[in-house]
């Protein structure tokens, strides 16, 4: 079991350095004058040459890749070039909404969607399950923007319920921090609602066939022991694991929600980052989210043999 | 729905429609899925002959008009016409979709197989591809947007970018279990060479779940392009496509919300169809699956 967990740990290492190298390699893998891009079309050559030098265009690659490697290890992203600041403090000013938004809304789609799912293995075959499969399509398919812009119409324009967008932080109150949290939550986790929700009807469909589920049924327990105690606990594995892959579909939702709800977290951060072709910023958001994503698969991972105590590693 | 009953009337074909009427029963999604698909591609196709305007064409004495007989649809900030925009704006999007199915099909078929059949390429191979799985894809087609100039050609690769590692994986995954397959172990011990046991075994086996994913990646495609216009790093303003035409009309929504409500009803419904035929799809080519997702 601990032989496993290092193993698994220093699995991730590999992964982030293909992430480290892709970033890097971004930069000057695009064709033509990086510099002349991010500076834009109404640059000097002075501008051009302040970039390059900021950038350390000029250097050679293996250099360039030396030292950015180097201050990455040691927690330095780079500075912004609009801002001058630290990308590393950028980021750190811009990680609680983002936070925020992000666990509420896996709070609220893990509840939502593990019960939907339940709900439709069990009742397999019947209306209720095209119902709730019919959502599923539908979550797919709907753009999180579009649906962000029809609740916003109904719940903040037409019945003026939830307020239409912006933030505000816990400690100046638990209401003001839920009701604007509302909307984005649901907006960010109809996808994610759709993609567990069908995992976990796949996962208990598998489960209820077997064997022990009729004997569990024999002996007369009532369905929701019987759904929860025997078939939810032995179909755990597949739904953690697509909790933790669907992290990837919140991460891309987080940079529209927050552009829609006009939420100041690192999505909103990504957006001005790219009209003003910030690049330190992107790749350094690009390597924090990536992060987070291996982190949370890891922990996934290594919960495994928490769910499903038959896991020998 | 799109389901004509026309010929209902017509007595001679009688086996003929039997056989529709079974194949409609047994895939309602795919003879949906593909019927709307087939109403926006026809949509997309015949955009100047649907009453359309110029789109791009300005009026700013008619700014901001609601729907009414003259605007079906409305006009933006700009006088142009929404309905006109988004129609054209079908073809954009389509094109987006279609485009990077293809691509990533191709380049994923490709890396796939050579994965699959030698150890070499496919320890460096995959471990690039499980880097690049791990950085949502978004973020990839965003990095590739910031650095490059905008238009539909840079649009295209940059999702392709973030795309291709998962038909990769699934690629190489198929052809890992075929190569241990009777009729592969057959074919290598009677001295085939490698290409063509590829071409004739190999890529025929892999072409179902390919195509189950390319339908997939359109639909996400799409989206991925609304979502890049939206965030102001995907097409060029100049062209109409769903994603640019709800970015426009983000900043007027409280006062004009239905040149953001058409082009997303149309793009949700387009991206439905596609899910609907690609699930179908995958239920009719792998029955074991059918009854379980």
């Amino acid at each position: 079991m601990f032989a496993y967990i290092v193993r698994r740990v220093l699995a991730t290492i590999p992964v982030m350095v293909v992430v480290a190298v892709f970033v890097f390699a971004l930069l000057h893998l695009s064709p033509g004058d990086p510099a002349a891009i991010i500076a834009g079309d109404s640059a000097t050559d002075a501008d051009i040459a302040r970039i390059h030098a900021k950038l350390g265009l000029d250097q050679p690659f293996y250099v360039q890749f030396a030292t950015w490697a180097w201050n990455l290890l040691h927690g330095d992203l780079g500075i912004s070039i609009f801002t001058n600041l630290p990308v590393l403090k950028l980021i750190g000013q811009r990680i609680e909404p983002t936070a925020a938004l992000t666990v509420s809304t896996l709070i609220v789609s893990v509840l939502v969607a593990i019960p939907l799912g339940v709900l439709a293995a069990w009742k397999a075959g019947t209306w209720i399950d095209r119902v709730v499969m019919l959502f599923a399509v539908l979550g797919f398919s709907v753009p999180v923007f579009v649906l962000a812009y029809v609740l916003i119409y109904v719940f903040a324009i037409a019945t003026k319920l939830l307020p239409v967008q912006g933030y505000v932080p816990l400690d100046e109150g638990l209401r003001p921090f839920l009701s604007h949290l509302v909307m984005p939550s649901i907006a960010l986790g109809l996808v994610y609602i759709a993609l567990i929700a069908r995992i976990t009807r796949a996962s208990m469909l598998d489960v209820l066939a077997q064997d022990y589920i009729r004997t569990a049924q024999a002996k007369g327990l009532r369905d929701e022991n019987v759904l929860i105690g025997h078939a939810l606990r032995n179909a755990a594995v597949p739904i953690a694991t697509i909790i933790g892959i669907g992290i990837a579909l919140l991460i891309g939702g987080v940079v529209v929600t927050e552009t829609v709800f006009a939420i100041p977290g690192l999505g909103r951060l990504t957006v001005d980052a790219i009209l003003r072709r910030d690049y330190p910023i992107i790749q350094g958001i690009i390597l924090i989210f990536s992060a987070v994503y291996v982190l949370i698969n890891l922990l996934v991972d290594l919960s495994y043999a928490v769910l499903d105590p038959r896991i020998r590693y | 729905m799109a389901v004509v009953p026309s010929d209902l009337t017509l007595p001679a074909t009688y086996v003929r429609r039997g056989r529709v009427a079974t194949y409609i029963r047994r895939h309602p999604t795919i003879v949906l899925g593909s019927g709307l698909l087939a109403v926006m591609v026809a949509i997309a196709i015949l955009a100047p002959y649907l009453g359309t305007v110029d789109p791009q064409a300005l009026a700013p004495a008619k700014r901001l008009r609601w729907p009414s007989a003259e605007y079906p649809l409305g006009t933006d900030m700009f006088g142009r016409d929404v309905y006109s925009r988004t129609i054209y704006g079908a073809r954009v999007s389509l094109a987006v979709g279609i485009s990077v199915a293809l691509l990533s099909i191709g380049f994923g078929m490709a890396m796939g197989l050579v994965a699959g059949f030698s150890r070499l390429v496919d320890a460096i191979v995959m471990r690039v591809m499980d880097g690049l799985m791990s950085i949502p894809g978004i973020l990839i087609a965003i990095a590739l947007m910031a650095l490059n100039r905008a238009s539909l050609k840079n649009v295209i690769f940059a999702i392709t970018v973030a795309e291709v590692p998962r038909v990769t994986r699934l690629v190489r995954g198929v052809v890992l279990t075929l190569r241990e397959q009777p009729y592969v172990e057959a074919a290598i011990a009677s001295g085939t060479v490698t290409a063509k046991i590829l071409w004739r075994h190999i890529v025929p086996n892999t072409l179902a779940p390919v195509l189950v994913q390319g339908t997939f990646i359109a639909a996400s495609a799409m989206i991925t392009e609304a979502i890049l216009s939206f965030i102001g790093a995907g097409t060029p303003p100049n062209i109409p496509s769903w994603g640019n035409i709800m970015a426009e009309g983000r900043s007027v929504f409280q006062v004009a919300y239905y040149i953001v409500l058409f082009p997303g009803i149309c793009l949700s419904v387009t991206v439905l169809a596609i899910n609907l035929l690609g699930d179908g799809l995958r239920d009719a080519l792998d029955p074991r699956l059918a009854r379980r997702l």
